[in-house]
């Protein structure tokens, strides 16, 4: 059994160091999807596959839990995030129009990220920010009370560069 | 560690109490706006000034006044600056000395903080949430030492009981008789679960506690620990709350340091140690079977119950499932006896309840009330009304599982039962206020995306039903329904409602059903005259008279 993973990538040696303090247990799973996930930046199949063999749990289960949960993501982001919280106190206050102003701006849906891979716009449910509502989280720092034209504004420092 | 030790920092924290103390809102509003920066600043500045000997500043927790953030508040001069930046830092300290710095100030004695009783939050914006020995100083362990010390796990159901505390989760079923069960099912392993997965959009009470004041939390755990013979806790905190979970590992590490979790607490046999489970953004682990399947790694889908989680919970022991302000509530109640908790409140709801004031509102944050308080109190003098002078449309409590308050019922005291009266629920307790510019059928569609989206998928009637209710909403939105869409949706809300396996379904139409109750002109008048139905087109009966309606 080969301890290291085949690319020799560094991250997977650290990941399995977090799993061994995990003693491999099952119901770490959800810890270790985080780690690893927090080490790539997306959990790409090969990632869920080295996990479940590391972890001696079907695949299926791996791919279940990786699927189930919003906070994890198959897919790459972009170089930068741009989270528009979408809870309900955000919503009266206008987080639609402030979204509805990005995707127009940026061509995208949210959920997506640009063809250039710049930007990743997604919504979050609440982050528990609503007494500074609309709140966006860019590239994870929270910005309170945004408009449609603070948030252009901030994403066009991005798309400047 | 003994009784003694706890004094003794006691002692040596108010011994090194200075003259002047300049609290921060450390808490994750104000944070957002540079509360650091501030913080530093200040420090800085008082440094300069060579003021160290007599001037304390001190990062708190949750000031609750969020929307006018970061909050600072210079004691004994009892000033609020409000909006502060770090370039203001050198102007406060200058005040100090009685002169008037040119920053605005809020009135510490308004309505908004003067109608608040603290008990959840009585610490909050008062200690520092990252030091342990500021939480001992105002009186924390001490409970824990006193039930460990003098009272069988017997004695402190019973208190619990005649405390009168119901959960805060929003079911408010009574804590001290879920105690009772799980202390008497039988069992050599059990565990108590602290459900911290605050998924409710536009609550942030959970957050606010967790980040203000998470050692009472922690308190309140080994409490009901010792009380059902549990020795293993878990914190399930969402993955959103970063500032809630590094607050809470902080705790865990100082806590454990000083003895008062881990092995032979206050040197008796009790032992007890709390691990954090982080989620990852799943709505229905707020649900307790859920909550419990994510805990051991799986997906959280919930199960059918029976068995109560009191009976087969968590890896199939008993398991004590209560939330943060449930929990936050314990030692207040050992430290000042379960009658003068049952003192506060109305008469089946005790206690005090902690509502994140938010949406069209002037003043928002968080704000702690009696059991018993009309909600026209709550947001209106409080809450200072809607801004720009729009008139308040509804008031929204419980969140996707709640429902929407019209004007004319604000005269509704706050509890369990009244607001169940009028299909809303007292819910975790979001409280999110409507001005006259809200569409309410809009509002309702919101809620049912939410709930589409957040269904588990598990049971049938809540993954199809949730689909199908807000595509009838969307229809009526875009004024294609007719009368017979609308009727179709209340077929659909009552039979989601009485047929899913979960609470999130269970409770997914009422913000329909509560906005069709209260507001059904709004859904009315986007109705088209059905061609086929009666006064429609195609109707051979059809009487000009019916199409006006």
């Amino acid at each position: 059994m080969a301890l290291e993973h085949a690319s020799g990538d560094k991250r997977f040696k650290i990941l399995e160091v977090h799993m061994k303090k995990h003693q491999f247990r099952h119901d770490a799973l959800i810890e270790i999807l985080h780690k690893a996930q927090e080490l790539f930046g997306y959990l790409e199949d090969d990632l869920l596959l080295f996990v479940s063999y590391k972890l001696k749990l079907p695949p299926s289960r791996v791919y279940g839990v990786a699927t189930f949960y919003h906070f994890f993501t198959l897919k790459p982001k972009g170089e930068h995030t741009c989270v528009v919280c979408m809870g309900t106190a955000c919503y009266v206050k206008g987080a639609d129009k402030v979204i509805g102003a990005v995707q127009e701006h940026l061509k995208i849906k949210a959920g997506e990220t640009t063809a250039d891979n710049n930007v990743s716009l997604l919504t979050a449910r609440c982050i528990g920010a609503c007494g500074i509502a609309p709140a966006v989280v860019y590239d994870g720092s929270v910005t309170p009370r945004q408009s449609p034209e603070s948030a252009l504004e901030h994403i066009n420092k991005w798309v400047a560069k | 560690m003994i009784l003694n030790d706890l004094v003794q920092i006691k002692t040596k924290e108010l011994a090194a109490r200075k003259k002047v103390t300049l609290r921060c809102c450390m808490a994750a509003g104000c944070m957002s706006s540079d509360a650091k920066g501030v913080k530093e600043q200040l420090e800085n500045a008082v440094a300069q000034a060579g003021l160290e000997n007599d001037v304390e500043v001190r990062g708190v927790g949750c000031m609750k006044l969020c929307c006018e953030g970061p909050l600072v508040q210079a004691d004994p001069q009892n000033s609020l600056y409000i909006k502060v930046t770090p370039e203001n830092a050198p102007a406060i300290i200058a005040a100090l000395h009685g002169g008037t710095a040119n920053i605005p100030q809020a009135d510490p004695d308004a309505a908004f903080f003067k109608n608040q009783l603290g008990i959840v939050l009585a610490n909050s914006g008062v200690i520092d949430p990252e030091r342990i020995e500021s939480y001992i100083t105002v009186g924390g362990y001490e409970a824990l030492h006193e039930v460990l010390r003098e009272m069988t796990p017997r004695d402190v159901v019973e208190t619990m009981v005649g405390s009168g505390l119901r959960g805060r989760g929003g079911a408010g079923f009574p804590t001290g008789l879920k105690w009772g069960t799980v202390a008497k099912s039988p069992g050599a392993k059990k565990y108590i679960i602290c459900n911290a997965d605050e998924g409710d959009p536009g609550a942030f009470m959970d957050r606010s506690v967790l980040e203000s004041d998470p050692h009472s939390v922690l308190e309140g755990m080994a409490i009901a620990a010792y009380a059902v013979g549990a020795d293993q806790g878990f914190i399930y905190v969402r993955a959103e709350y970063p500032l809630a979970i590094s607050r809470l590992q902080l705790a865990i590490k100082q806590a454990k340091q000083l003895g008062v979790l881990g092995s032979g607490i206050f040197e008796s046999p009790f032992n007890f140690t709390v691990d954090l489970r982080i989620g990852a953004g799943a709505f229905v682990c707020g649900e307790e079977t859920a909550l419990m399947a994510s805990v051991e790694g799986k997906r959280g889908t919930p199960r059918p119950r029976p068995p109560f989680p009191a009976e087969s919970g968590l890896y199939g022991c008993p398991t004590l499932i209560n939330n943060v302000e449930t929990f936050a509530n314990v030692p207040p109640i050992y430290r000042n006896g379960a009658e003068w908790f049952a003192g506060i409140g109305t008469e089946k709801s005790k206690g005090t309840k902690v509502f994140a004031l938010a949406g069209n509102i002037k003043n928002t944050g968080l704000i702690e009330v009696p059991m018993g308080t009309p909600l026209r109190t709550i947001v209106q003098e409080m809450g200072g009304g809607a801004p720009g002078g729009a008139e308040i449309k509804a008031v929204q409590t419980g969140g996707p599982s709640g429902g929407c308050i019209p004007a004319q019922h604000l005269d509704t005291p706050v509890d369990y039962e009244s607001l169940g009266k009028l299909g809303s629920i007292m819910g975790s307790g979001g409280m999110i206020v409507m001005d006259d510019s809200t569409n309410m059928v809009d509002v309702a569609r919101f809620f049912m995306e939410f709930c589409m989206d957040e269904s588990c998928g598990k049971c049938i009637p809540c993954r199809a039903g949730t689909v199908q209710m807000h595509n009838l909403l969307e229809k009526i939105l875009k004024r294609k329904a007719t009368r017979r869409d609308l009727e179709k949706l209340e077929e659909l809300c009552d039979m989601v409602k009485n047929t899913s396996l979960c609470g999130l379904g269970q409770t997914a139409p009422n913000p329909t059903m509560s906005t069709l109750r209260f507001f059904r002109n709004e859904y009315e008048a986007l109705l088209q005259p059905d061609k086929y139905g009666p006064g429609g087109n195609g109707d051979t009966n059809r009487q000009p008279a019916a199409e006006a309606k």
